[in-house]
């Protein structure tokens, strides 16, 4: 096994580990964790890549992970507002009972 | 493969896999801040030092924390009575098994082509600057845009509306 694969098998489980949290999981700030822990792996496997490409000095994987983090900060960010948002509706956090559009 | 590694990689999914499982809501975010020390770990061991101080100031200081008040401020920490996983947790299992079956196939089919052990890249932080107000500087000016959107979005949706009682 090579380092690189290494990296790949673990960031494909942390990926693996954060859809199944966001596919199973009631409550939706759960959700946003598994999203945020898919959104990690996949950094991880952007780091992984530089790290062992033939041209790491270019820095281009390292600035897309960079750019990533933000972006996953900004998504995180307005995911939990608009959970506060349906709570204070609903007074439930829980995806199964929200089950209509209408507010 | 350094033992370090595995050390961490333990760490990481084993706060990753707390932090989906666990019934107290306040236990999975701290179990999440575990993981993203984990994997910040694995950046430095990767010799992405930069990455790595970033994912530690952005995600285990901003993001879990973002997360323990959105639980505080939604009573999330209380377990429901009828379980915490959804009515279609088998389906949401299986699927991401699958997931997870083929992304290590396609890994371990490929693991010969993957590139071996390479010297360890020399990157300051001042290379890092330089390329973030020379080459990427378009990227970095749209991110600072949509840093400021979605904050101004973000309190805009979670403002109290006018005429709600408290």
């Amino acid at each position: 096994m090579t380092p690189l694969g290494g990296y790949l098998l673990v960031a494909a489980l942390v990926f693996a580990i954060g859809l199944g949290g966001a596919l199973t999981r009631r409550n939706a700030i759960l959700v946003l964790i598994g999203i945020e822990l898919m959104l990690n792996a996949a950094n991880l496997n952007l780091i992984a890549f530089w790290r062992y490409g033939p041209h790491p000095e270019a820095l281009t994987g390292m600035m897309f992970a960079v750019f990533s983090i933000a972006v996953a900060a900004a998504e995180a960010a307005v995911g939990l507002g608009l959970v506060i948002s349906i709570y204070r509706h609903t007074r439930t956090t829980d995806l199964d009972e929200m089950n209509r559009m209408k507010g | 493969m350094s033992i370090v590694f595995w050390i961490l990689s333990f760490l990481t999914v084993l706060g990753g896999l707390a932090a989906v499982t666990l019934r107290n809501t306040v236990h999975c975010a701290l179990a999440l801040a575990v993981a993203f020390a984990g994997l910040a770990l694995l950046y430095l061991q990767l010799d992405a030092q930069f990455a790595g101080f970033a994912q530690i100031l952005i995600y285990i200081g901003a993001v879990a924390i973002l997360v323990v008040f959105a639980i505080l401020l939604t009573r999330g920490s209380d377990t429901p009575k009828d379980g915490i996983f959804s009515r279609t947790w088998f389906a949401g299992t299986t699927i991401a098994a699958a997931v997870f079956a083929v992304l290590g196939w396609a890994v371990i089919q490929s693991v010969h082509a993957l590139p071996n052990e390479t010297a360890a890249p020399a990157v300051t932080v001042n290379q890092i600057g330089n390329a973030l107000l020379g080459r990427y500087v378009l990227p970095l000016e749209i991110v600072a845009l949509l840093l400021t959107a979605a904050l101004v979005g973000a309190v805009m949706v979670a403002m109290h509306e006018k005429g709600e009682s408290k």
